[in-house]
């Protein structure tokens, strides 16, 4: 293994935890950070991944931002009603994109039964694709530039309390070769994350994260379920993600959450985040960055053929 | 007639002993089901026996036919895929009629005047999400005292999560006749399954319910002071709610749905989700009469007025009605009234009638529709 920095993303840890092994083939020893914020308040159940780990022959320590964020909101009380008042500007922005994506939706369904030549159809179904991409990267554009005018507002990583967290993060991190992701709540997790700033503490460190935690290292997040309660509903883009693994739509837990079997669709969906791929991990699926490239992947992907490509493999 | 009841003419061809009828009676459940035919059997001497059923439209009473040389009564109706229909039996003796449920069948469906007997056509299914889930860790029900300057001194039931956590915001979900939803239509479990797994947010509930419904639901302005001038800024200051729009809906049945939008609308904006089931909306094109009575009259008032100028009142709502009910047209001719305004709106039909079970079958996609919950958000 070479000692390069790679980004490993991973399906579900279903039913035990397979991150040990994992780990040990990148060749990482010794320490290793555990973020599980994604679980909010439980975030300090961690006893069995940290046992996972240590079956690795690794020491694993949680950074707890999830708690230390509470921290800061407790000792900081005017960061805490500013922080809250962008939470509730990003929903609503979130709710009037969701509007928007419904109307798109709405007039693509219309035109597609129109009386008319399937040629024209056709390039109108390319327009409502067109639409779609370009919501979408307006949604991403407008939540950056609610982060940049809050950061710059805010200076959070000068804030005394802030400060001292990470200054312990810091601290916990030196002895870790490597950083674990865990799933859970991606708002929630990304949230904090951002809190804290820590794509920058991340530097020369591999970086494994699954579920949410894979979610978060793409550059865009999409949250997906062709099976909600309420009957159907549209894929919508959530915020831009760390990046750390770009070009990726990364969709957890296919098996219960994407309908395989509908080629339109995939296809749809495909081009919508194309050039991105949108790839879907089961557990047991697993993509590697090297170096910021995409190396090897084993997983499922949507094609904009409409395909479900059950067994992809990279190279 | 031209469903098949394959099982009574099959007893209709052979000979009508009291052995076969039993026979019959002892190897069949009831009603019995094949495919779209239903068929209702009683067993006694009687002088006649009548079904009363409330499905608009088809005549509420029709009586089952005698199987000559016995003791068996019988009538097969058409059903539609996935009905649901609430009915009682009208036994004749002496010259007297007396409704009852039907003997022969098991399943009931309580409400607050009793219960009835339930015919379910083939393909309906009572959902999974309503039944007790040992899992699902149960949120508390309180009952508490509240004075209020309209009303004197009120209860309500509070339903309160089980995963409290004080340094959260929930959302308030405000359901007139709340004990009633609790008792007839599972609600206690639905919100505590709907919560674990994750289909709507954490929420805290309020269960009003009122001695005098029929006037304070129908549009009557004090119910609005009530409960968005006293009750939920009261609630919202000793409660980690939401306080937002967004995070205060109001629900309600029949009378109560009326209650829910006349609430809203009087305090346009407040009230950022409604889920409207069943609505007594009553309302006349020409004129004020209506043939629902007088004490539709309040309603009928108001629903012209809204239907005069229509408000966005609300962000979200969510209408559902039973396509067996006399209030389908109603309910109708609401939505698109509603969609014009630029709300959200999601309408939802079944075919079951004016009662509990409908209202709780249609609970998780008005809930989850109106409030999702983090499942879009969770990835585990």
């Amino acid at each position: 293994m070479s000692n390069s920095r790679r980004v490993v993303l991973l399906g579900p840890q279903r039913p035990d935890f397979d991150i040990g092994r994992v780990l040990a083939e990148l060749g990482v020893r010794g320490g290793v950070a555990v973020v599980t914020a994604g679980w909010q308040e439980r975030e300090s159940d961690d006893a069995a991944l940290i046992a996972a780990l240590g079956a690795a022959g690794m020491t694993a320590v949680n950074l707890k931002l999830h708690a230390r964020s509470e921290e800061v909101f407790r000792e900081d009380r005017e960061l805490a009603t500013a922080w809250s008042a962008r939470q509730e500007r990003l929903r609503h922005l979130q709710s009037f994109y969701r509007v928007r994506l419904d109307k798109i939706e709405d007039a693509a369904r219309t035109i597609a039964v129109r009386l008319a030549d399937p040629e024209l159809l056709a390039a109108e179904w390319r327009v409502s694709t067109a639409q779609f991409r370009q919501l979408d990267q307006d949604h991403v554009v407008r939540c950056r530039e609610i982060h940049a005018t809050f950061d710059e507002r805010w200076q959070v990583g000068d804030r005394p309390a802030v400060k001292r967290q990470l200054t312990e993060i810091a601290t916990l991190l030196e002895s870790a070769a490597a950083v674990v992701i865990a799933g859970g709540h991606v708002a929630s997790l990304l949230n904090r994350m951002k809190l804290f700033d820590l794509a920058a503490l991340l530097d020369g460190k591999h970086v494994c994260g699954w579920s949410a935690g894979a979610m978060v290292l793409a550059d865009r997040i999409v949250l997906f379920h062709d099976f909600p309660p309420y009957g159907t509903d549209i894929a919508q883009v959530l915020d831009g993600g760390l990046g750390l693994a770009p070009g990726l739509v990364v969709l957890p837990d296919p098996a219960r959450r994407v309908r395989t079997d509908a080629e339109d669709g995939i296809a749809r969906f495909a081009h919508r985040m194309a050039p991105a791929l949108c790839v879907a991990m089961d557990p047991g699926a697993k993509v590697v960055f090297e170096d910021g490239r995409l190396a090897q992947a084993t997983a499922a992907r949507l094609t904009t053929e409409g395909a479900y490509e059950r067994e992809w493999t990279l190279p | 007639m031209s469903v098949h009841a394959v099982a009574i003419k099959a007893l209709e061809a052979g000979p009508h002993t009291p052995q076969a009828v039993d026979e019959f009676v002892s190897s069949n459940s009831f009603p019995i089901v094949e495919g779209p035919a239903i068929t209702i059997v009683y067993r006694g001497d009687v002088e006649a026996v009548n079904l009363k059923h409330w499905v608009y439209g088809l005549p509420s009473s029709q009586p089952l036919v005698r199987m000559a040389e016995t003791d068996l009564w019988h009538l097969t109706l058409e059903l539609p895929t996935a009905s649901r229909v609430e009915y009682k039996l009208e036994v004749v003796k002496d010259g007297r009629g007396q409704w009852s449920n039907d003997p022969l069948n098991p399943n009931r469906a309580r409400d607050p005047f009793g219960a009835n007997s339930v015919a379910h056509g083939v393909g309906y299914e009572a959902p999974h999400w309503i039944e007790h889930d040992p899992t699902a860790a149960p949120g508390r029900i309180d009952e508490i005292a509240f004075d209020s300057k309209v009303f004197g001194r009120r209860s309500f039931g509070l339903y309160v999560p089980a995963r409290l956590r004080l340094t959260r915001k929930y959302p308030l979900l405000v359901v007139h006749d709340g004990h009633d939803y609790l008792r007839y239509a599972a609600l206690g479990s639905i919100l505590d399954n709907l919560m674990d797994r994750l289909e709507i947010p954490d929420m805290i509930v309020v269960l009003t319910s009122s001695a005098n419904r029929l006037g304070e639901y129908a549009a009557d302005e004090r119910h609005a002071q009530y409960l968005a001038d006293e009750l939920v800024p009261h609630l919202e200051r000793i409660l980690p709610l939401d306080g937002t729009p967004q995070g205060r809906c109001l629900m309600g049945a029949s009378f109560g749905a009326v209650a829910a939008l006349s609430t809203a609308w009087y305090r346009p904006g407040f009230f950022g989700k409604l889920l409207l089931q069943s609505g007594s909306f009553a309302f006349t094109d020409i004129g004020d009469r209506n043939h629902r009575g007088p004490l539709f009259d309040p309603v009928v008032s108001f629903m012209n007025q809204l239907r005069a100028q229509p408000i966005a009142m609300s962000e979200r709502v969510f209408v559902s009605c039973g396509t067996y009910e006399s209030l389908i047209y109603e309910n109708r001719s609401l939505v698109p009234m509603l969609q014009g305004t630029n709300m959200d709106v999601r309408y939802v039909e079944a075919r079951d009638g004016h009662n509990w079970e409908n209202w709780r079958d249609r609970l998780r996609d008005g809930l989850s529709w109106l409030f999702p919950g983090p499942f879009l958000l969770t990835y585990e």
